[in-house]
């Protein structure tokens, strides 16, 4: 596929499930260029500018298209802020497959900044699936991700969020302001080792009646890693919020969790839930009646949970 | 084919022997807190004996972590079933079983496959329906002792018959297998060919169905 190496093909592969020239509109970009775009006859993607990124139009009724819009950096010490704005028409439901894969082999860190604004217009759905992960010996893999949602009457997006492994660094934040009968699912799963860390930020700002937010982040944090999750729900009109947030801790690691419910309204219904804790050694213990070693169970329970 | 001499296990169990042979079916029953559930938990490997013999086909388990009682053929099926996140019960059933056919081990304990398979053993599930589970779990081992501790609590829907021929069932197709299931049962004692009656943590009673049942209505 393209132009690129083995180690990037794998990172392409695991970000966005991405092995050869996709079905529909695309853009790959790879160490701050596009090296392959495609518009399809109702998503139109336009390279921005004024700055790095791009500007994704979806028409009005668009159905069952798929865009892919994964990046990769393979050359150690690229730093990019990368600004990409989404132009979802009315009545559409479509899927938008990003993702981000760094493979750093050198001295310096690499950091990819990746600002992603949404405009979804009314009746319209929209999943984003967005993957990140580290490879490679070298110096610090960077990524922080700001995902806005403007989210028009009716409407609904639904977000998976997934921090496989090999990160050192994240700052995400996701931001979503809800009209009338609007909703949103966000799934967040976050897992850090060594000495990295993880700093979680979602706000979701329930402004219209009838509008829904649903977070469910889980994580786990091994060795010495750092997490912090920090989920808003202010709900200023007749909405429901429920917030989740479930981490498993090991080793050295450190999580806290602040979650925070702000009503402004008698009608809004915010609902949030934070545990911390080891893997629960009940469960451990059943894994290993039925013949898996303690490591083995460790694993199952782990991979389950961020499943 | 297990071997228990004098087993105590802090002050909850003081002294306990008795033997398993293959093609047993064992009650084990006595009031709330007489070290039922701890006993089961000593043999599989849950928790450590302080002294006493545990012999399963003549070798000594005692130092076993339950993995490796596991490997040997030991499986206990948990009076309290656990809950987990993002354990399915096909997760646990692959495991359990060690390949992917386990539709079967839910149909025998009254559950659709359909239904049940994605599901996650959380609270979602009722308290029958994750004792089920849990008892699925343990028909899908290829032991040679299996231990159903309390398996008929929470069973409600299900009805009580369909469960007994499952451990008449196992008793028939897995000749040199024996089954231990702690009980308050008396339909269950009475398709057992041993009955044990543990109490503050020593045997009080111990013999077959027609010479325990009397007693044990006598002392009711
Ligand atoms: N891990 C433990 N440590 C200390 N005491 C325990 C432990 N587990 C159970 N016990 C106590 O041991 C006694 C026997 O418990 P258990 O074996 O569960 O009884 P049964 O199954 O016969 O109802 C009870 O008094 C219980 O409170
Ligand atoms: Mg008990």
């Amino acid at each position: 596929m393209m132009d690129l190496d083995k180690i990037e093909r794998d990172l392409m592969k695991e970000v966005s499930g991405v092995t050869g020239i996709p079905e529909g509109a695309y853009n790959f970009r790879v160490n701050g260029k596009s090296i392959g775009r495609h518009s399809s006859e109702k998503i139109d993607i336009i390279p921005k500018t004024d700055k790095s990124g791009i500007e994704i139009y979806v028409a009005d009724g668009t159905k069952n298209e798929i865009a892919h819009i994964p990046v990769i950096i393979s050359a150690s010490g690229l730093e990019e802020a990368v600004y990409n704005d989404f132009y979802i028409g009315d009545n559409c439901e479509v899927t938008i497959i990003a993702g981000c894969g760094i493979y750093n082999c050198g001295a310096s860190d690499s950091i990819h900044d990746g600002i992603h604004t949404f405009h979804v217009g009314k009746n319209s759905k929209v999943y984003y699936i967005e993957k990140h992960c580290g490879i490679g010996p070298g110096a610090k893999k960077i990524l922080n991700p700001t995902t806005r949602l403007n989210l028009s009457e009716n409407s609904c997006a639904e977000l998976l969020l997934e921090q496989i492994k090999g990160v050192d660094s994240t700052r995400r934040l996701t931001e979503a302001d809800l009209a009338k009968n609007a909703r949103i699912v966000i799934k967040e799963r976050l897992f850090t080792h060594g000495k990295q860390s993880a700093d979680s930020k979602i706000v979701a700002e329930l402004k219209g009646d009838g509008s829904s937010v649903d977070i469910v982040s889980r994580s786990v944090a091994q060795d010495y890693s750092r997490q912090k999750f920090c989920s808003q729900i202010i709900g200023a009109a007749k909405c429901r919020g429920h917030s989740e947030c479930d981490a498993i801790i090991m080793h050295k690691a450190q999580v806290s969790a602040e979650p925070s419910l702000d009503a402004q309204n008698v009608d809004a219904e915010l609902i949030h839930e934070a545990a911390i804790g080891k893997i629960a050694s009940e469960q451990l213990i059943k894994l290993m009646t039925l013949g898996l070693s303690r490591r083995q169970a460790e694993s199952q329970i782990i991979n389950g949970f961020l499943k | 084919m297990l071997q228990i001499k004098g087993v105590s296990y802090k002050s909850i169990l003081k002294g306990v022997s008795f033997s398993i042979n293959a093609g047993d079916l064992i009650v084990i029953t006595g009031p709330n807190g007489s070290g039922k559930s701890t006993l089961a938990k000593c043999i599989v490997g849950i928790e450590k004996i302080d002294s006493g013999e545990l012999l399963f086909k003549g070798e000594d388990i005692r130092e076993k972590s339950c993995t490796e009682r596991a490997r040997l053929g030991l499986a206990y099926s948990f009076q309290q079933p656990i809950h987990f996140k993002g354990v399915t019960v096909r997760d646990l059933l692959m495991i359990a079983a060690g390949n992917e056919k386990v539709d079967k081990y839910l149909k025998k304990v009254g559950l659709e496959p359909e239904l049940y398979l994605d599901r996650e053993i959380n609270s979602s599930l009722s308290g029958g329906e994750l004792k089920r589970i849990e008892i699925a779990s343990v028909i899908a081992r290829k032991a040679e002792l299996y231990i159903f501790d309390e398996p008929e609590a929470g069973i409600d829907i299900w009805s009580f018959g369909n469960l007994i021929k499952v451990f008449k069932d196992m008793r028939k197709r897995q000749p040199n297998s024996a089954i231990v299931i702690i009980s308050h049962q008396e339909r269950i004692m009475k398709i057992a060919n041993r009955i044990i009656l543990l109490k503050d943590g020593k045997i009080a009673l111990s013999g077959s169905a027609d010479k325990v049942l009397p007693q044990l209505e006598k002392m009711q």
